[in-house]
């Protein structure tokens, strides 16, 4: 893979947006400082975005993954939303990577419509960069 | 001990068929086993504080009974607000709910007390909370999902319908919409013919802690905190029993603060919103017996006890002597606590109901007025009607079967627990300096401060639980790979759908040019400085949306995005 090149990596770019109403952002603050700590650049949205939004800022800051947290159970009705306005924009080589009260059940309908990976409580920001840097290397390998 | 618990293993006592009643077998072969010689290299409270190996009188020094502590009921309540405490009175136990339908949650509620629940408790969701009606674009997803569906009194009249005003107490989980939302209490209380000065409960109404930690909010908060002023104007005069604001902790606390930080953020709002009643003209001892605070219970035991303690006692001083109320009445810390949800593991969710319980016996021990234990599936969904029960017989079970009720502040003269609260009192005293500094907390919340020592605090114990220096059992340590083992409260869009409908009913029957008066007249007094009490209940008694009546505001007041995050 890259490892073997002389040329330095870009930084990995991960926006990390909360859509929906829910205010709880402990969880999106926590997981943007840990991506920041491993070296990447992280665009945190705030609070309250909506699909629209979240696509149009992976547009324009040239996200290599994004990041959304939501909590409040509106993850069926919002996540199918902003998969598919991602693969309006072509964006669908960025992994969509979702954190917070997402029940198993869940889980394969999400994974089915274009959701990446599913991090339930519990998990931890290492798990979370790992798999974050592991898709990008594929994403930017595949790229090449 | 070594020898022994090597010599049998799981293996040997599954060999003969049965378990040898000899062999004392020790767990083998899972994750957790070799934590049994693993001790911590340093011992803190959950919140870092460092614990001492043992406390002896040497560290209660310069300590004076009457001064730091005196006897419950009396100044400064350091042991508890009441001589008796739970001989007298036990605390109410008020289990927070609310989902689904107006429908949903009155049944809810009716069989919450049924159950023995001696208090109501309701959580709206977050269309609501935010003002939106359940037709708006925003609250596609969201229609009763993690609260109560209500965008109007005829929501607010089915929500409370058979239950008897005057006889319970009625607590309501709403900030940035609480005076409207209290408004419509207030309206189905008219129609029954409640009496106004009779019925009692309290909106949770705290607006600063929104900017703090929950992050509900619409306006900024110059014109938010004169909402949460005019209703603790209006309240102190038409409706004397209710607790207009209930200075709320508990969120901090979620958001991931330490227990220092909750408590000493908590009073803090506290001064804020006495200083900006003061300003409004009216004397402290006119409303300072109505405001009441709510904290959390985290898992650390003596450190929460020691902050409940900490929290009369402090409260009490400022009360007196920063504000020179005379009325004992305002001097007391009156608090409700609701156990840690943050604290509850997705994972083997029924380790949680012994979380709660300890929790909930911090808050007892701590002298808490009322209690909400949560149930063990919240951390996957809003609980089921089985799940809610257990919470609310944990804490029946407290109450009548511990014993610990028998007599008041049952820790107090403890060295450590003594030791903690004079700590945790200096530690709070530190940050009220820090925030005066700041020129208040509405300064201190638009600099960012709480907020920013919040996220420390959080992020330092994600870093604690991910080196394994804090275990949370089942989530680092002692974990197993187990299934979800029980059912979760669903809510589907069939909510959503039946809001609209009745949304859209409501239009078309009201008296329309009645609400478009009622509206614009609110929208005048808001740029003036009348008390918006009177408009709301106006627009209410018209059957106006509560997203009309927030619109006409936010026109008014803005809206507040809060500073970004780096």
């Amino acid at each position: 893979m890259a490892a073997n090149n002389a040329m330095p990596e870009k930084p990995i770019r991960v926006l990390v947006a909360k859509p929906g109403l829910d205010g709880h952002d402990r969880g999106a603050k926590i997981v943007a400082r840990a991506l920041r700590d491993a070296g990447m650049e992280v665009i945190y949205t705030g609070l309250r975005q909506t699909p629209e939004q979240i696509a149009t800022a992976a547009v324009q800051e040239d996200v290599d993954a994004i990041g959304i947290s939501i909590l409040s159970g509106a993850h069926n009705t919002i996540l199918p939303r902003i998969c598919e306005l991602l693969r309006a924009e072509g964006m669908s080589d960025v992994p969509l990577i979702v954190g917070g009260i997402i029940p198993d059940e869940d889980i394969p309908v999400l994974k089915e419509g274009g959701v990446a990976e599913v991090f339930q409580p519990g998990a931890s920001t290492e798990d979370i960069v790992s798999f974050i840097r592991d898709r990008v290397g594929q994403t930017r390998a595949a790229r090449r | 001990m070594e020898n022994e618990s090597k010599s049998t293993t799981a293996e040997e006592g599954s060999e003969s068929g049965a378990p040898n009643p000899e062999s004392i077998t020790l767990p083998a072969g899972k994750p957790g086993g070799s934590r049994f010689s693993a001790r911590p290299k340093e011992f803190t409270t959950i919140s870092g504080v460092p614990v001492e190996r043992l406390y002896t009188s040497n560290d209660l020094a310069g300590l004076d009974y009457d001064r730091d502590l005196a006897n419950p009921g009396e100044y400064p309540y350091t042991r508890g607000i009441h001589s008796t405490m739970y001989r007298g009175k036990l605390w109410t136990m008020r289990q927070f709910s609310g989902f689904g339908t107006p429908e949903d949650t009155n049944r809810r509620l009716h069989y919450l007390l049924k159950q023995g629940q001696t208090g109501l408790s309701i959580a709206f969701d977050l269309p609501t909370l935010m003002g939106y009606d359940s037709d708006h674009p925003l609250a596609e997803g969201e229609v009763g999902k993690c609260g109560v569906a209500i965008s109007s009194l005829a929501d607010m009249e089915i929500l409370l319908r058979g239950l008897p005003l005057e006889q319970v107490t009625t607590s309501m989980t709403i900030n940035s919409p609480a005076a409207m939302i209290w408004a419509m209490y207030l309206v189905v209380a008219e129609k029954n013919g409640a009496d106004w000065k009779k019925i009692s409960g309290t909106t949770q109404n705290d607006i600063l802690k929104e900017y703090i930690a929950q992050k509900e909010y619409i306006f900024p908060p110059q014109p938010s905190m004169r909402l949460v002023v005019d209703t603790i104007v209006f309240g102190s005069r038409q409706v004397p029993r209710w607790n207009p604001i209930s200075i709320s902790g508990y969120h901090i606390r979620e958001a991931g603060s330490t227990a220092v930080q909750e408590l000493a953020f908590t009073l803090r709002d506290g001064i804020e919103y006495v200083e900006w009643v003061a300003r409004a003209g009216l004397s402290v001892d006119e409303f300072a017996p109505h405001l009441s605070f709510f904290f959390n219970a985290h898992n650390d035991l003596f450190e929460e006890v020691a902050k409940y303690r900490a929290a009369r006692k402090v409260w009490a001083r400022v009360m007196r002597e920063r504000f020179g109320a005379t009325d004992p009445r305002s001097w007391l810390c009156r608090f409700h606590t609701q156990t840690a949800g943050c604290s509850l593991t997705a994972q083997q969710p029924y380790n949680n109901v012994i979380r709660t319980t300890i929790q909930a016996l911090a808050g007892v021990l701590g002298g808490t007025q009322s209690l909400h234990t949560n149930s063990l599936d919240e951390a996957w969904a809003l609980p089921t009607e089985q799940a809610a029960t257990i919470a609310l017989r944990t804490q029946q079970i407290i109450a009548h079967e511990s014993g610990v009720i028998n007599t008041a502040d049952p820790l107090g003269g403890s060295y450590f627990v003594e030791k903690l609260t004079l700590d945790t009192e200096h530690a709070c005293l530190e940050y009220f300096d820090k925030i005066d500094a700041l020129g208040g907390m509405v300064p201190a919340i638009e600099k960012g401060f709480p907020q920013r020592e919040i996220h420390e605090a959080a992020y330092a114990y994600q870093k604690a639980i991910e080196r394994k220096e804090k275990i949370m059992v089942g989530v680092n340590d002692f974990v197993s790979d187990e299934k979800r083992p029980m059912e979760i409260l669903v809510i589907d869009e069939s909510v959503s759908r039946q809001q609209q409908r009745k949304l859209a009913e409501l239009k078309k029957t009201r008296d329309n040019a009645r609400v478009q008066s009622s509206i614009e007249a609110l929208g005048s007094a808001a740029s003036s400085d009348q008390n918006l009490m009177p408009y709301l209940l106006e627009c209410v008694r018209a059957y106006a949306t509560l997203g009309e009546m927030c619109d006409v505001l936010r026109r008014a007041f803005g809206t507040y995005e809060e500073p970004a995050f780096r």
